[in-house]
C-alpha cells in the first residue's frame, strides 16, 4: 500500500508538473505535506534547500529522496520510476513517430516552425538566470562575469565543465566576512 | 563502447548543471550536438520543442530519449542513471553533511557562481538556434514566430504547450 502511494504521488507529480523539474516542487509538495503527511513543512523545506546546494535535476533528487525516506531502497526506485518513466516513454514514441514521416513536406514544415519557438524559449530561461545571476552580484559584476565566460567558452572554446569547476572552487576556498553572514559553527565535543 | 560515450554524455551535465533541469540543456547540448555528434540543432530543437510540450522533468526526458535513440533499452537506462544517480547518492549519502551547510554562505555562493556560466551557454544556444532558423525559414518567418511565441509566451502566459501546438499547425500549414 505505501508503495502504490508513493507510486501514485511521483506518477502525478510526473505527469502534470510542466516546465521541467523546478515547476513541479509545489506538485511534489502538495503530494508528500499534503495528500500524504510523510513530511511535514519545516522537513520539506530542509530537503528542497539541499537539493538546490547540488547540482543536476531537481525532481529527481527530491523523488528519490522522499522515496527513500518513505519506503528505503525500494521507495527510492518506484518514486524515480514513477517520476520518469511516463514521460520517456511518450517522448519516445511521439519523436519516433515525427522520423517516421521525416519526408512529408507538412512534416517538415513542424519542425521548421519548432525551431524558432525553442530559441524564444532559451531566450527566456537565459534572461531568467541573467537576472538572478544580476541577484547576487550586481550588474557591473555581471557584465563582466557574462563577458568573461562568454570570451573563455567560445573563441577559446574552453569546455563549460572546466569553467564551472573553476568557479565551484572559487566559492569553497572564498574567505567569507562573516559581518552580514550569521553562520553558527557547531563544534561537537 | 557506446554506453560508456552515453554515460558520459549524461554524467557531465548531471554532475555540473547548476538550476535544476533547465540549467542541464545547454550542457546536454554541448555533449550530444558538438562532442558527439549524435543530433544536428534541428534535431534538437525538435527534441526541447517536444519535451517542453509535455509534462515532466525535461533532464529525464532528454537523456531518455537521446540514450534510446543511441542504445536501445538499455541506452535509455544508462543515460538516465547517469544524469539521476550521482546527485542523489551525494543527496542521500551526504545528507547529514549537507544539513550543517545547507544555509552556510559558501553553499549559496556555489550555486550563484555557476549561473553565469548557465546563463552565457544559453545565451549561445539561443543565438544558434535564432541563426539556423533564420538561414532555414527566413529572416521574416523567424521574426514572425519569435514575435507571436514571446508574445502568447510571456506576455498572454498561454501554456508552453499550447504555443508548441500553434507553431506546429502554422508549419505544417504555411512552411511545408
Amino acid at each position: 500500500m505505501k508503495y502504490l502511494n508513493i507510486f501514485l504521488a511521483f506518477f502525478r507529480v510526473g505527469i502534470f508538473g510542466y516546465g521541467g523539474g523546478p515547476s513541479s516542487i509545489p506538485l511534489v509538495e502538495k503530494e508528500v505535506v499534503g495528500r500524504y503527511k510523510w513530511m511535514n513543512d519545516e522537513d520539506f523545506s530542509d530537503c528542497l534547500a539541499i537539493g538546490n546546494a547540488l547540482p543536476g535535476p531537481i525532481a529527481t533528487k527530491l523523488a528519490g529522496y522522499i522515496g527513500y525516506r518513505v519506503g528505503g531502497f525500494l521507495g527510492m526506485t518506484i518514486a524515480l520510476i514513477a517520476t520518469i518513466l511516463p514521460t520517456v516513454f511518450l517522448m519516445i514514441v511521439f519523436l519516433t513517430v515525427l522520423n517516421q514521416y521525416k519526408d512529408q513536406p507538412w512534416v517538415q514544415g513542424m519542425s521548421k516552425a519548432v525551431i524558432p519557438v525553442v530559441g524564444v524559449m532559451l531566450g527566456i530561461l537565459t534572461w531568467e538566470f541573467v537576472k538572478r545571476t544580476k541577484g547576487s552580484f550586481g550588474w557591473m559584476k555581471t557584465v563582466l562575469l557574462l563577458v568573461i565566460c562568454f570570451v573563455l567558452m567560445e573563441p577559446l572554446s574552453i569546455h563549460p565543465a572546466i569553467l564551472i569547476i573553476v568557479f565551484i572552487f572559487a566559492a569553497l576556498l572564498k574567505k567569507t566576512d562573516d559581518s552580514t553572514k550569521t553562520e553558527r559553527k557547531v563544534k561537537s565535543p | 563502447m557506446i554506453y560508456w560515450k552515453i554515460f558520459l554524455a549524461f554524467f557531465i551535465p548531471g554532475i555540473l548543471g547548476y538550476g535544476g533541469g533547465p540549467g542541464t540543456i545547454p550542457l546536454v547540448e554541448k555533449e550530444v550536438v558538438d562532442r558527439y555528434g549524435w543530433m544536428d540543432h534541428q534535431q534538437f530543437s525538435e527534441m526541447i520543442a517536444l519535451g517542453n510540450a509535455l509534462p515532466g522533468p525535461i533532464a529525464t526526458k532528454m537523456a531518455g530519449y537521446i540514450g534510446f535513440m543511441q542504445g536501445g533499452v538499455l541506452g535509455s537506462v544508462v543515460a538516465l542513471v547517469a544524469i539521476v544517480a550521482p546527485t542523489l547518492i551525494l543527496m542521500i549519502g551526504l545528507l547529514s553533511i549537507l544539513q550543517k551547510y545547507k544555509d552556510s554562505p559558501k553553499v549559496k555562493q556555489l550555486s550563484q557562481n555557476v549561473r553565469p556560466v548557465i546563463a552565457v551557454l544559453l545565451g549561445v544556444l539561443t543565438y544558434d538556434f535564432l541563426f539556423d532558423s533564420f538561414q532555414g525559414i527566413g529572416g521574416w518567418q523567424t521574426l514572425i514566430i519569435a514575435v507571436l511565441t514571446y508574445f502568447f509566451l510571456e506576455l498572454r502566459k498561454v501554456h508552453p504547450a499550447y504555443v508548441i501546438i500553434g507553431a506546429l499547425v502554422y508549419g505544417a500549414l504555411f512552411l511545408g
